[in-house]
């Protein structure tokens, strides 16, 4: 077992060790995340002024179902499952992840995905244009021919999540080290073991979904024709049993991750331990039953529309648990305002004001007004950017010391936050007030009405992605030119992962430590 | 008490993830080339012009498939055969042999979910979708109030609106249970009797190796087996009936396509898992693998054939007695 990293590019390819799987996780999904957000800025660029102007409509639609697709499937979960690689062993005292070779397996399927993924930009026809819920009749009857391969890169990738949960809950269940009870673990491990068994749960429905899709593509099947027997609404009910679940996929391991980072930088431990456990329980059990709110003006039953809309609301109970217990933390701590901090108390601000747009969106009634206007994307990139992005940029600037044994340049980083702080308010608070004023969602032209709100999105996503070049930067100038950090690296920094050397050596406890 | 913890045996690495990947994903690349110039080719033809383009690669896609296909088989055959390896060189602790076991029950888990959605779908096409066209308004104004909520459905919505040029046309007669009389005859009935008698014999086998008795053993788990290609024998005359007397095809509407659908993604896992038993017996029988204390692959094979039974009977109820 003493084996070290294998010399060249095969150490890469044939690797069985958890460190080096989560780096390639999260390098791939840092270029997944500059590749959606160039076809994000394709988008704001066509939007910078009322008319058409760069892109034809088509290309338009095309531009918004891969950035969304890309952002979901490659840039937010790879780099979840990256973290989850490096840190799950590293906190729980595990030497590796429970089934190595399964892991890299998780891995390698990714890259094939999407280039397969991608390459349908190049197909005749076009990419997918029917947007990233590829609602049908229009992913099936009035889609591209390369919806087939848009299928069959969901069914990989589900195949490696799917794969990757597997593992990660083996890990968690099977790893810890003796002492570590699942009450002493720190709050990181518990999101991810809760949102691997969403993943379990979801992924297979997806698979399914995309199968009927396939059936009725080229097999003769009526899933989602009325004139078979079928019914178009049922694509979105399979659809948003996946999809409700999967938007928690996306931000629970954050809260993991900032409930680790707030008490670091607040020298106190965190407030309210097992109730963030049982909020983030509640969070996936209610995910199950709340999936017809995306549905509210497609026709559902009066009884309906009351339960998802009850139901719906309830989420901001754990919700505002978790929140208020952030808050807490952070209060009468010794804190400071390091990076990874900034980050996270932007996290903190930011997504309840996400919460609060969806909390306006469950209100049934209201939501026939804001029923796919921007008022949605501005509420949906509310929780993803400053939710899912930011933690994992907090996570990378927090846990990057310990990963390569160099610090990053704490002027730099600063830098950075206040760039994509601005730049995402700049592009993202707008939309609140065109989705208001209606401004439809996934149109490439609009009301001159809305012109100004459109430019200043339009400034704020390319300040935003200029943003994150300088990120890419400081990544790369600390890996090669880094100060040397400490292993301790943070001050106030608790758990396992602080107890090995910087850089953590290629095998960590390989005995396991004792968990007092 | 005292918990002391064995080391964890953590592979060297391994080409056999990255194979696994290349297989998989020319096997699907070329599915996808390989079912859209049919598709193309299909409309091509009903049209009556020239043919349109064929994609990329057009049927040629059949190629990657094959390619892909063994290759996968092969880069299996390799992993299972140097996991078994491991285990008989004692690389796997009781820790790592839990790993293994709790891998496996979330496969099924995961599956359990890919079927789910699917009798979701029967469920929702039944009794929300189609009392919804049969509802007054939406029938008297688009199809003159034809649509009758029956299962089968006599006609599907494309038939009552089109006519002879429909292309979704409902079938004469359906599957389901037709009464006490026609038991001896219903293959579905003799279907259940088989699938629940191999859960039986299965677990027989499995008493028989805890009691490490091989020769019991190796016989039940082989009368499990011919149990299961028993069960996709008459699958096969079942469907071969359903098409040819019963005119029940993947577009024969509603009760067409949830029939096929749910009842084939079934039988491919019974025939997942009897092959799975098949080379559990093969190691058994020649290779004399399996203890009552070291049994994992034919414990995780049983498993899954619990659970594939369970699924039957899942469509036993609404597939069949219901439809």
């Amino acid at each position: 077992m003493a084996h070290g990293p294998a010399k060249g590019f095969s150490r890469w390819l044939y690797t069985t060790n958890h460190k080096d799987i989560g780096s390639m996780y999260l390098w791939f999904s840092f270029a997944m995340f500059f590749l959606g957000g160039i076809f994000a800025l394709v988008i704001r660029a066509e939007l910078f002024q009322p008319g058409m102007q760069i892109v034809d409509p088509n290309f338009f639609n095309q531009m918004t179902t891969m950035h969304g697709l890309v952002m979901v499937f490659g840039a937010v979960m790879p780099a979840f499952v990256g973290l989850a690689n490096w840190m799950v062993p590293m906190m729980i005292g595990a030497p590796d992840m429970a089934l190595p070779r399964m892991n890299n397996w998780s891995f390698w399927i990714l890259p094939f995905a999407f280039a397969m993924l991608a390459s349908t930009l190049f197909m005749e026809g076009g990419a997918p244009n029917f947007g990233w819920t590829f609602y049908a009749p229009l992913s099936t009857t009035y889609a591209p021919a390369s919806v087939t391969f848009f299928i069959f890169a969901v069914h990989i990738m589900g195949a490696s999540s799917i794969m990757g949960s597997i593992n990660i809950i083996a890990t968690i269940l099977n790893m810890r080290a003796p002492g570590m009870t699942l009450m002493k673990m720190p709050l990181f491990v518990w999101t991810w073991l809760i949102t691997a068994y969403l993943l379990i749960a979801v992924m297979p429905v997806l698979a399914g979904v995309v199968t009927m899709m396939l059936m009725d593509i080229h097999f003769g099947t009526s899933f989602f024709d009325a004139a078979g027997g079928g019914d178009p609404v049922l694509f979105q009910h399979v659809f948003w049993f996946f999809g409700h679940p999967e938007v928690y996929i996306m931000i629970l391991p954050a809260f993991g991750v900032v409930s680790a980072i707030i008490p670091t930088f607040a020298r106190k431990p965190l407030f309210g331990y097992s109730s963030m456990v049982y909020a983030t329980a509640s969070i996936a059990f209610l995910s199950f039953i709340v999936w017809a709110h995306h549905m509210f003006t497609v026709g559902i039953p009066l009884l309906g529309e009351l339960f998802f809309m009850y139901a719906t609301m309830l989420i901001a109970v754990p919700t505002g648990v978790k929140v208020f217990n952030w808050v807490t933390t952070m209060w009468k701590g010794a804190m400071t305002f390091e990076t990874p901090m900034l980050f996270s108390i932007a996290f903190v601000i930011l997504f309840t004001i996400g919460g609060f747009s969806g909390l306006m969106l469950a209100i049934a009634p209201v939501d026939f007004q804001y029923h796919d206007t921007y008022f949605v994307v501005a509420h949906f990139h509310y929780v993803l950017v400053p939710g899912a992005i930011f933690s994992i940029t907090a996570a990378v600037y927090y846990w990057l010391p310990k990963w390569c044994g160099k610090m990053y340049d704490e002027t730099l980083g600063k830098t950075h936050f206040w760039l994509a702080f601005a730049g995402l308010n700049i592009t993202f608070f707008p939309m609140h007030f065109s989705g208001l004023a209606y401004m439809p969602r996934r149109i490439p032209d609009y009301n001159v009405a809305f012109a100004n709100w459109n430019m200043i999105s339009s400034v704020g996503a390319f300040l935003f992605g200029a943003a994150q070049v300088l990120f890419l930067y400081i990544i790369i100038r600390t890996i090669v030119s880094g100060k040397k950090a400490t292993d301790q690296v943070w001050e106030g920094a608790t758990g396992l992962e602080w107890s090995v050397p910087s850089p953590a050596p290629y095998h960590t406890f390989s005995t396991p430590p004792e968990v007092k | 008490m005292e918990t002391k913890h064995e080391a964890y045996y953590v592979p060297e690495q391994s080409k056999l993830p990255l194979w696994a990947s290349i297989s998989l994903f020319l096997t699907v690349f070329g599915l996808a080339n390989l079912f859209n110039s049919i598709s193309a080719h299909k409309k091509a033809m009903l049209a009556d012009s020239s043919l349109a383009p064929l994609g990329m690669f057009g049927h040629d896609g059949i190629y990657f498939v094959i390619c892909g296909f063994i290759m996968f088989c092969f880069v299996l055959y390799t992993w299972f055969g140097q996991a078994i390896d491991e285990n008989i060189r004692g690389l796997n602790s009781a820790q790592l042999k839990r790993s293994y076991v709790w891998g496996m029950g979330w496969f099924i888990f995961s599956e359990v979910m890919f079927f789910s959605a699917f009798f979701g779908a029967l469920w929702y096409l039944r009794n929300i979708s189609f009392p919804h066209l049969a509802d007054a308004s939406t029938n008297d104004i688009l199809y003159n109030g034809n649509i009758e909520v029956e299962w089968p459905p006599a006609q599907t919505p494309d038939q009552i609106v089109n006519g002879d040029s429909a292309s979704f046309v409902a079938p004469d007669k359906g599957m389901g249970w037709a009464g006490w009389g026609h038991v001896a005859k219903w293959l579905p009935f003799w279907n259940t009797v088989i699938l629940l008698t191999s859960s039986v014999t299965v677990h027989i086998a499995h008493v028989a190796l805890l009691k490490n008795n091989k020769k019991t053993f190796n016989l039940w788990l082989g009368i499990t087996v011919a149990l299961g290609i028993i069960f996709l024998g008459f699958q096969a005359f079942e469907y071969y009936e359903a098409v040819h007397h019963y005119g029940i095809k993947l577009h024969s509407g509603a009760y067409g396509f949830t029939f096929f659908m749910l009842t084939g993604f079934h039988g491919m896992h019974v025939f997942m898992g009897t092959f799975m038993l098949l080379v559990q017996w093969l190691r058994s029988v020649t290779k004399g693998h399996f203890t009552h204390d070291d049994c994992f692959g034919f414990e995780a094979s049983s498993w899954y054939w619990h659970f594939v039974d369970v699924v039957w009977l899942g469509l036993f109820i609404f597939v069949y007695i219901l439809g």
